[in-house]
């Protein structure tokens, strides 16, 4: 994008800045059971304070509560939501966004703040401004800018009983979303696939056969891993293998904790382990708590099925 | 009537770990999360909208997980402790057909007014985190 660009949709985006997205608006239902209720049942929320009333009553409180969590609940809009959003600062400012090809939109951070308690009876009047908005971010979903709403809540008394910050990302796509396959059932993510090439592929078959083999120079028999056409001792490329013990010991280990990579269990431990054969060997320690994986460790391997496609040689602590 | 527990601040220090929840995402939990939110964005209800924006299925409201939170954290507390404030990041969607697993931990304790930080995180079993954040509740000086 242009300087140009960047500072045409900057003072657009910029002028909403302050502006008032809902004036204080009374919830159209006062603080009820029946509506608690509901959310309760359906968070599988059995917190007393919110609906037992003989509880309640005996309570440091000596009433029920709204959840908190309920408090912007209260003063939505409602099922005409479906029909599209009645026009105000926020889709004004969304529709800016998008006519200049930032049509991605993503939540990222919410808080809410509470200052009071409210009770059944008591009504929430929600205000809602476009309180901040970043300048032009690089992130990971592509380019863009952070909008922030703040929300404050008052009683019927016109007591602060809270806020909400939202967080919105409106960014570049960096790819047209496209519609994924239909079926009721997710795809479980596997492994990253072994890469089999011609001078590795017969050792990644072996393992599917149930064997972990170390590739050994037929000339000087010098072992060697990972599989490779030509001896470095003796510039043979005559060679052929022998099935490792999988005992071993620990050399270097470190613990993968982000990104976090679909398809692997966490924790996630990779180690360089010495072969009883002699040669090194990159694969997870399962079986025992990071914590204690120390260099080393005595290691024993077992041959198993990681995903629906996968062999892979896994070591336990021997 | 049934008796309920509540943490006083004397019981609890910093690193104490919260038991773990797991939670079934269903069908069920997005829409009717949704709908008992009264969010009706047709994203949290249909799944042809849902995948008019890229994914396969349903996802869950923000104001749902934020519930989910709040209710892991007074599962552990009891109820005479009261929410200060709920400070999430939104990561991956919750699907239906995945599993959520909430942990949490003690993170700061001011002794004097029962202010507790607690680090709580959300993580699906298919696309990883899915909520991150703090609750911060006031426990009861006695019980």
């Amino acid at each position: 994008m242009t300087t140009d660009e960047q500072k045409a949709i900057e003072s657009e985006i910029y002028a909403f800045i302050g502006q008032e997205v809902y004036p204080p608006t009374p919830a159209a239902d006062d603080i009820n059971e029946a509506m608690i209720r509901q959310w309760a049942e359906i968070m599988g929320d059995n917190n007393p304070a919110y609906l037992d009333k003989d509880w309640a009553a005996k309570s440091i409180r000596g009433t029920t509560i709204s959840p908190p969590a309920m408090m912007y609940v209260w003063g939505q809009e409602g099922f005409q939501v479906t029909k599209g959003r009645a026009l105000n600062a926020m889709s004004n400012l969304v529709s800016v966004f998008d006519k200049h090809g930032y049509t991605g939109v993503l939540g990222t951070n919410v808080k809410q703040e509470y200052f009071k308690e409210v009770n059944p009876g008591d009504n929430v009047t929600i205000e809602m401004i476009i309180d901040n908005i970043s300048e032009r971010k690089t992130t990971g979903r592509g380019t863009g800018y952070f909008f922030e709403t703040l929300s404050t809540f008052t009683d019927q008394r016109g007591e602060k009983v809270g806020t909400q910050r939202f967080k919105v990302l409106k960014f570049i796509p960096q790819e047209q979303p496209s519609a994924v396959a239909t079926e009721d059932k997710l795809d479980v993510p596997t492994r990253i696939a072994s890469p089999r090439g011609h001078d590795n592929k017969w050792w990644w078959e072996a393992c599917d056969d149930g064997k972990v083999l170390i590739q050994r120079c037929k000339s000087c028999q010098t072992l060697r891993h990972p599989p490779r056409p030509m001896c470095g001792e003796c510039q043979s490329m005559e060679w052929d293998s022998i099935e490792s013990t999988l005992d071993g010991e620990i050399l270097s280990h470190t613990e993968i904790h982000h990104p976090k990579i679909p398809g692997y269990q966490y924790p996630l431990v990779c180690a360089v382990i010495k072969l009883a054969e002699g040669t090194n060997f990159v694969a997870n320690i399962i079986g025992c708590s990071p914590s204690e994986v120390h260099i080393g460790m005595k290691v024993k391997g077992v041959l198993e099925q990681v995903d629906e496609k996968t062999m892979l040689p896994q070591f336990y602590p021997a | 009537m049934k008796e309920y527990k509540t943490l006083t601040r004397a019981e609890v220090a910093v690193g104490d770990k919260l038991p773990n929840a797991d939670i079934d995402i269903t069908t069920g939990l997005v829409v009717c999360g949704a709908l008992a939110t009264r969010d009706f964005e047709p994203v949290h209800h249909s799944k042809a909208a849902a995948q008019a924006v890229g994914l396969p299925d349903v996802f869950m409201n923000i104001l749902t997980s934020q519930g989910l939170m709040t209710r892991f954290a007074t599962d552990w507390s009891g109820p005479d402790a009261v929410v200060k404030s709920v400070d999430l990041r939104l990561g991956a969607p919750n699907i239906p057909g995945m599993l959520m697993t909430v942990s949490g931990e003690v993170t700061a304790l001011d002794k004097d007014s029962g202010l507790v930080d607690l680090a709580v995180t959300g993580e699906n079993n298919i696309w990883g985190m899915h909520m991150q954040g703090t609750v911060q509740l006031t426990l009861p000086k006695e019980s």
